[in-house]
């Protein structure tokens, strides 16, 4: 490491606090607060953590955390304070499965140097001795290293259950038993180096999997640790005082500073400014907002001071929702994940039966009990399902984390499995196809009338008001400054500029519904909107149609607009579709023997989406969609939802490629291992080697949402 | 057979200085952050003026 991490002479002396910094991007902000921070009186030393987007800096205890705060802004980065463990994100169990990992390494090693001098011809003295180094080794590792799958194993049976952790234990405690018994009496066979290597193999498949699910949290998580920590509430005199997110409460007025990250949801009252989304849309890009705005917590606001009026806190924010929703789709209860228990709860059983009439039957054969003894642990370790318990959750887990990292959020695994099934999509037009917020054709205005229209249209809440201002905050407009603003419900807004009278109003003519006009003294423009398609809608359709989806059109909209998309995309297209229309449509379908893939956003299209095979909503869409989707794409790209479909295709397929392969493994193992044609050392290689296969086939999962 | 007596200790001393090298490398936090040893690389050092 270029800048080792400082040695503190007297460390309690020092307080340490952490800081979360989202704007660490680079090495050049490493190096900077690392080199700058200590040289701030107080300050002792300051620690990145670049993964994390977090600082611990060292300091004296009189130097409060605003003057920390102070020191890291002058440095340029904005900081929140964060408690010890922010997310409640835990990875004592990775840790403890890795230290567990490198002790088993380390016995499986050293004992079997010891075996293979064994097996190599030692004998006598020499053998003896080593069977007790062994012993020596083994006994201390296997308590340290076996903990988890005692433990679980002990859960289960505390609970007269059974889990794949069963068999595991009892084969190794066996197997150790065995093996000390045989070094005590000074007998020719030890299997300790079995035993642990069994442990070790197992915990390296353990630790893939600790990997994997957090990976797939730790999007959420990186995201969860920007969320502010506390807001700057305004009192009914205008004084602020800070408070915890978690004692906000809705209905508060709280004021964000430039670069200070949103504690809650809410909506601005006052200023102007642009905000960073990509923690709830992956766009990168910032989005302007004025008076109106609807912002989420976790935005940061880039530019200017705002004043918010929070609408939902603490564990009702989108941010909270989302991650509550990964959750779900963690614990997820898919068809195959339940064939899967059952098939293992089933077979924990079958396995010891197993064991035990080969122990019998080679008793009864006359093997003697110790040869036996040894085929029944051999059988136990190579039956052991866990390669049929870890086919499906291994594959839903990297997928869905890999989809999530995409910008699609799907519920649950069960939903993989009906996405992979679909044959046919049926897409929505408004909010789905389109991006369901018009845009202004500013082209025609000048410079001046620009700032005016947009002087006017932050002022409201009308959503071509709000579709105008973004605009023109996105061409780089500056409002100018209107005095008298007054909006007429229906009417429009009018103001006074530079003592002309201006204003945004209803053009004349009804059928123009998305346009408006700005008036400037006498002089009228008519500004129209429309309502664009997503820039990949095209592309995506043909990456459907690729797949062996046809898509068509099903809208409530007017029948011209929906014609007119339905043309440009070379679909087929049903206008004027009411509620239950698409919910007829859907059924109609499924009765032909379809099975369709709704993409919907709108209230409109609730019954539809919870009725299909499968359904997608975007991230804009109402509440109701969201809960009735099976998936959730986020951001302004309609790919995710092919994107969803392959990689639902591919971790089905891999799902049976898994099963396909526990399935022959026991096959071809379990008679083999009957016949005494196994020993324990080569039952634990086999076995472990079938789980690892079977994780490492589910990480090719990963790769497959890249593409 | 004399060697034994040297060898076994080194190779279970060894094994054990590894072993500790590990558990202490996660104790340190060194797999904390991953992406930011791979940028700290690029970070200069503020050489002395010769």
């Amino acid at each position: 490491m270029n800048s080792p991490a400082p040695i503190i002479a007297d460390s309690s002396a020092l307080a340490t606090t952490r800081f979360t910094v989202p704007g660490m991007k680079c090495a050049g902000c490493i190096g900077k607060i690392e080199r700058e921070l200590p040289k701030v009186p107080g300050i002792v030393a300051a620690r990145a953590n670049f993964s994390a987007k977090r600082v611990a800096i060292s300091h004296d205890p009189a130097v409060g955390e605003d003057a920390l705060i102070a020191a890291l802004l002058a440095l340029g980065f904005e900081a929140q304070p964060v408690a010890d463990n922010p997310l409640g994100v835990d990875d004592k169990e990775r840790k403890r499965l890795t230290r567990a990992l490198g002790v088993a390494g380390f016995g499986m090693m050293n004992i079997m140097l010891l075996s293979v001098s064994v097996w190599s011809g030692a004998d006598g003295a020499t053998r003896e001795l080593f069977h007790w180094l062994s012993a020596l080794i083994a006994l201390p590792v296997i308590a340290y290293a076996g903990r988890p799958f005692f433990a679980s194993a002990w859960m289960a049976l505390s609970h007269r259950r059974t889990n794949m952790d069963v068999p595991i234990s009892i084969g190794v405690i066996l197997a150790t038993g065995l093996s000390l018994y045989e070094t005590i009496t000074g007998g020719g066979h030890a299997y300790f180096e079995s035993a642990v290597m069994l442990l070790f193999f197992l915990l390296a498949g353990r630790v893939l999997d600790a990997v994997m699910r957090d990976r797939t949290r730790a999007g959420i998580g990186a995201l969860l640790g920007r969320l502010g920590k506390a807001a700057s509430v305004i009192g009914p005199d205008g004084s602020t005082r800070r408070v915890a997110a978690g004692e906000l409460e809705p209905g508060m007025l709280v004021l964000v500073a430039a670069g200070e990250a949103l504690a809650a949801d809410g909506a601005v009252e006052d200023g102007g400014s642009a905000i960073d989304n990509a923690m709830l849309t992956g766009e990168s890009a910032p989005e302007p907002v004025g008076p109106g705005a609807v912002v989420h917590a976790g935005a940061i606001n880039l530019s200017a001071p705002l004043r918010i009026r929070l609408t939902r806190v603490a564990d009702d924010t989108a941010i909270a929702e989302i991650a509550r929703l990964m959750d779900e789709a963690g614990q997820s209860r898919s068809t195959y994940v339940r064939i899967a228990d059952r098939a293992s709860r089933l077979y924990a059983p079958v396995v010891h039966s197993l064991a035990l009439l080969a122990f019998a039957g080679w008793m009864i054969a006359g093997a003697g009990w110790h040869q036996s003894l040894t085929i029944a642990i051999a059988v136990l370790i190579i039956t052991c399902p866990c390669a049929m318990g870890l086919a499906v959750p291994a594959a839903q887990v990297v997928a869905s984390g890999a989809l999530l990292r995409r910008g699609l959020l799907v519920k649950d695994g069960s939903a993989l499995e009906r996405l992979a099934e679909c044959d046919i999509a049926v897409l929505d037009k408004t909010g789905t196809l389109t991006l369901g917020t018009p845009r202004a054709d500013i082209a025609a205005l000048g410079a001046e009338a620009r700032s005016i229209a947009l002087g006017l249209a932050q002022a409201s809440r009308h959503p071509l008001s709000q579709g105008l201002a973004a605009t023109l905050l996105r061409a780089g407009a500056v409002p100018a400054a209107i005095t008298d603003v007054r909006e007429i419900s229906g009417q429009g807004l009018t103001g006074r500029w530079q003592g002309v009278n201006v204003a945004l109003e209803r053009p004349d003519g009804a059928d123009q519904a998305l346009a408006t006009r700005l008036r400037i003294g006498t002089a009228a423009q008519t500004i129209t909107f429309a309502d664009p398609l997503r820039a990949d809608a095209a592309a995506t359709l043909a990456a459907l149609q690729a797949e062996g989806i046809a898509a068509s059109i099903l809208s409530g909209d007017r029948a011209a607009p929906v014609v007119a998309i339905a043309q440009q995309l070379g679909l087929a297209s049903v206008a004027h579709a009411s509620p239950q229309a698409k919910l007829a449509a859907l059924e109609s379908l499924k009765a032909q023997g379809h099975r369709p893939l709704m993409v919907g956003d709108g209230l409109n299209d609730g019954p539809a989406l919870a009725a299909a095979h499968a359904s997608i909503a975007p991230g804009t869409a109402s509440d109701a969609s969201q809960q009735a989707a099976d998936a959730v794409f986020i951001g302004e790209a309609l790919m995710p939802v092919a994107l969803a479909v392959r990689v639902a295709r591919a971790t089905m397929r891999i799902v049976r490629q898994n099963f396909g392969f526990a399935i022959a493994y026991n096959l071809l193992a379990v008679p083999l291992a009957l016949t005494g044609l196994v020993t324990p050392l080569i039952a634990a290689i086999a076995m472990s080697v079938s789980s690892l296969v079977v994780v490492g086939n589910s990480l090719r999962l990963a790769r497959a949402a890249r593409a | 057979m004399t060697g034994l007596a040297f060898l076994i200790p080194i190779a279970l001393g060894m094994g054990l200085l590894g072993l500790t090298a590990f558990l202490w490398s996660i104790r340190d936090g060194q797999y904390d952050d991953m992406d930011g040893a791979a940028n700290r690389i690029l970070i200069d050092e503020e050489d002395e003026p010769v």
